[in-house]
């Protein structure tokens, strides 16, 4: 069945002690995650929303999410500076390993396309390659001048990375050296009054002809303390790095935490904004949101399942909830 | 305020003597000529505290910094956040993990985290902190600055009592003295020395004190006949400028050692941090730093990481510098903002404003070193023991540098308390 955003509705909401932060489904799409404020990580099971709640282990937030072994192991990164990782399935799920990953907050993850290695990015500002079997530092690739925000591996297993002052840059592992970088400058803002940068390369995503990069956040951050800002997503070509376009949610202000590149084509935004949060949709070709959903608060993540129909966002109100682009059965 | 000179009270006979002698030396008008004929009521108290010099540095930290991310962590719990609690060179007391190089110097510090002043606006909340007092249409009220400026400046410095220092500051002055005059009123200082201070090249020094001869002499002619306050505040400031110029490589860091400068910082607040302690070490009574914004309401926990992350080296230079240098027992530091921010992390990962369980941070001078005063619940949502306002802070501070907070100022026959008599200070942090 294809997806239709414009027939997205809530199908499953399922609640939790705390609000939450991140959230994946893991590779089979049997099960999401979804990390919360309190220091933990919920399983639940699709088919019945069936829940465990994983032990604490770290000792702050847990920021990012990401999967290796074929999907067999849970790999955390949390604001204590740690990864570990669990196992997948079980009820009593318990650390298979623990490492200290950075100095000061780990805040995304990406595996590689083969599964070999652990990409990470941290407040040390630093991007660094682990190995997903034994968690043995492999690369440390130095660069950054801020928070790394986003990592990213492109299909042919090149390394992206993004930061708060948007730089975007591409890397060569084995030489720790920066091949290009995509001007991204337009996600940051420095607020002279308020003396604090703001905004950075959020999320990344490679639409699924290969084509185009996509690095999302925000712009027009006029007032960040006050959450006075616009959603910005740009859309470069691979090839050459050009911008080819920017997406936009006009209208309201918002920012956009996660973008997914739906292999049918269009970007799906999960955004918070001082409306509240909703998901939008934007087509390749055209500035402008072609849809927009409405959730109850603000998105702080979202994943979309193996299946391409459902999606999974991660809210403050304490919900995962789980919106189907499907009409109901009839 | 319009002065009759002829009504011959003591005031005016203490006040006419004092300016004709600051005259007759070249100096500054006298005890309360300019802005006010104010004297403290036990001049006693004024001789013993010239005898060593005592000076309050306040750090304000603009927009309500959050306690949970500063001196009350709360981690593990629903409202702690991220971030962790660390240890400090106090045993037992942990503060944010945003504070590691202040974390080594708490011994010199004290905590007060039972702060209730119940006040959520910025304006209001920073009057309260600032005054002791919530505002009221009725009065007016001096400042801290104005307050410690008129109770501990020697009558003669060629210095101002009380200077703010914030990017943007030109050198002039706001009104913030009340009664007190606009002598004690602030000058504001943008990290530099104040605009317009530099005698222009083409003055000569001969031609400039033949200028100022006789600027003197056509003031005191008019004086005879027409003096008043504001002509003496007039003739004050003038005297101030002159001697403010003549000292202008006070106001000028780059003439510090650059080891100095390299351990401040180089950015705005350390290089503020930085005027502050040599402003004190040339006399100056008050300095107010400005850090801003920590008004964060959307990504409390970034905002924090960055603005913290300015502060915290600064600060923590400033203590040590003040202790190396022997000037700690004699200076009050105070860091503090409007209010704290809400224990409930909202939506955007902000925190609101919290006026009601928030903390600041003080020590040097009478302040009890290592001292922890006050309690929160295990969330931060209340204080559950010994709890203070702002007219407890502002009254402890007056303490702190040796003041009996009971005084009041003589202002035109008039008796007006130093601090809100309905309150009093924190004595178990007041050696």
């Amino acid at each position: 069945m294809k997806a239709n955003p414009q027939q997205m509705r809530v199908t499953q909401q399922w609640p939790c002690a705390a609000p939450l932060i991140a959230c994946r489904f893991d590779p089979s799409g049997e099960f999401v995650f979804a990390s919360t404020e309190d220091y933990t990580v919920q399983r639940w099971r699709m088919a019945d929303g069936h829940k465990i709640s994983y032990p604490v282990a770290h000792e702050s937030w847990i920021g990012a999410l990401a999967f290796v072994d074929k999907g067999k192991t849970l790999v955390t990164g949390g604001y204590d500076g740690r990864i570990l990782w669990w196992p997948v399935s079980g009820d009593k799920p318990q650390p298979l390993r623990a490492i200290d990953a950075h100095a000061g907050w780990v805040r995304t993850l990406a595996v590689s396309p083969d599964g070999k290695w652990i990409a990470s990015g941290g407040n040390d500002h630093r991007v660094k390659v682990w190995n997903a079997a034994d968690g043995k530092l492999v690369h440390e690739l130095v660069g950054h001048a801020s928070h790394v925000y986003c990592v990213f591996f492109h299909p042919s297993g090149a390394l992206l990375s993004g930061d708060l002052q948007a730089e975007l840059r591409q890397w060569d592992v084995a030489t720790g050296k920066t091949v290009r970088t995509f001007d991204a400058k337009a996600l940051h803002a420095y607020e002279p009054g308020e003396r604090v940068d703001y905004g950075g390369v959020r999320t990344l995503a490679l639409t699924g002809d290969g084509q185009h990069l996509v690095a999302a956040g925000l712009f027009n951050g006029s007032n960040p303390l006050g959450a006075v800002n616009e959603a910005l997503v740009l859309r470069f070509a691979w090839r050459d790095q050009k911008k080819v376009r920017q997406h936009l949610v006009p209208g309201i202000q918002s920012l956009v935490w996660r973008v997914i590149a739906h292999p049918e084509g269009f970007l799906i935004g999960g955004c918070a904004g001082t409306s509240g949060g909703f998901i939008a949709c934007w087509k390749e070709d055209v500035e402008k949101d072609f849809f927009r959903f409405q959730l109850p608060t603000v998105v702080r993540d979202l994943d979309l399942h193996p299946d391409g129909l459902r999606l999974a966002a991660a809210q403050y109100d304490k919900q995962l909830r789980i919106v189907t682009m499907a009409p109901k059965p009839a | 305020m319009l002065c009759d000179y002829a009504c011959r009270s003591v005031d005016h006979r203490m006040a006419r003597r004092d300016f004709l002698g600051g005259l007759a030396g070249g100096m500054a008008a006298g005890l309360g000529a300019a802005g006010g004929l104010g004297v403290l009521t036990r001049p006693a108290a004024a001789a013993q505290l010239s005898k060593e010099q005592k000076s309050v540095i306040c750090i304000y930290l603009n927009g309500g910094a959050s306690q949970l991310e500063t001196w009350d962590p709360k981690p593990k719990t629903d409202t702690g956040g991220p971030f962790r609690a660390i240890p400090t060179s106090v045993p037992g007391m942990h503060i944010s993990e945003l504070l590691p190089q202040t974390a080594r110097v708490m011994h010199h510090l004290a905590l007060i985290r039972s702060i209730n002043t119940n006040e959520f606006d910025h304006g209001l909340g920073l009057y309260c902190m600032l005054h002791g007092r919530r505002q009221t249409p009725a009065s007016e009220y001096p400042e801290l600055g104005a307050v410690a400026a008129r109770a501990l400046a020697p009558e003669n410095s060629g210095l101002p009592g009380h200077v703010k220092i914030y990017p943007g500051g030109t050198g002039g002055r706001s009104a913030d003295s009340a009664y007190l005059g606009p002598k004690y009123s602030s000058v504001a200082l943008g990290g530099g020395p104040p605009d317009n201070s530099r005698r222009p090249d083409g003055l000569s020094d001969a031609a400039d004190l033949q200028r100022q001869r006789l600027r003197r002499s056509i003031d005191a002619r008019f004086a005879q006949r027409r003096r008043t306050a504001m002509t003496d505040a007039y003739t004050q400031n003038y005297e101030q400028a002159l001697d403010l110029m003549k000292r202008r490589d006070v106001f000028d860091v780059t003439k510090e050692p650059a080891a100095q400068l390299e351990r401040y910082g180089k950015h705005d607040f350390g290089r503020h941090c930085l005027l502050a302690r040599r402003l004190v070490e040339h006399g100056v009574t008050y300095v107010q730093v400005f850090h801003t914004n920590y008004d964060t309401h959307n990504e409390n926990f970034n905002f924090h990481m960055q603005q913290l992350g300015e502060f915290d080296g600064p600060f923590a230079a400033l203590v040590t510098d003040l202790v190396e240098r022997g000037m700690w027992r004699n200076t009050l530091v105070v860091v503090l903002s409007e209010f704290g921010r809400t224990p409930t992390i909202n939506q955007f990962y902000g925190r609101d404003h919290w006026a009601t369980a928030w903390s600041i941070c003080l020590g040097g001078a009478k302040v009890h070193p290592g001292a922890v005063y006050g309690k929160t619940n295990a969330n931060g949502t209340a204080v559950v023991d010994k709890q203070v306002d702002h007219a407890n802070l502002f009254h402890t501070y007056l303490a702190a540098v040796g003041l009996d907070t009971t005084t009041s100022f003589d202002v035109a026959g008039r008796e007006l308390p130093m601090a809100d008599p309905a309150s009093k200070p924190i004595e178990e942090l007041v050696a």
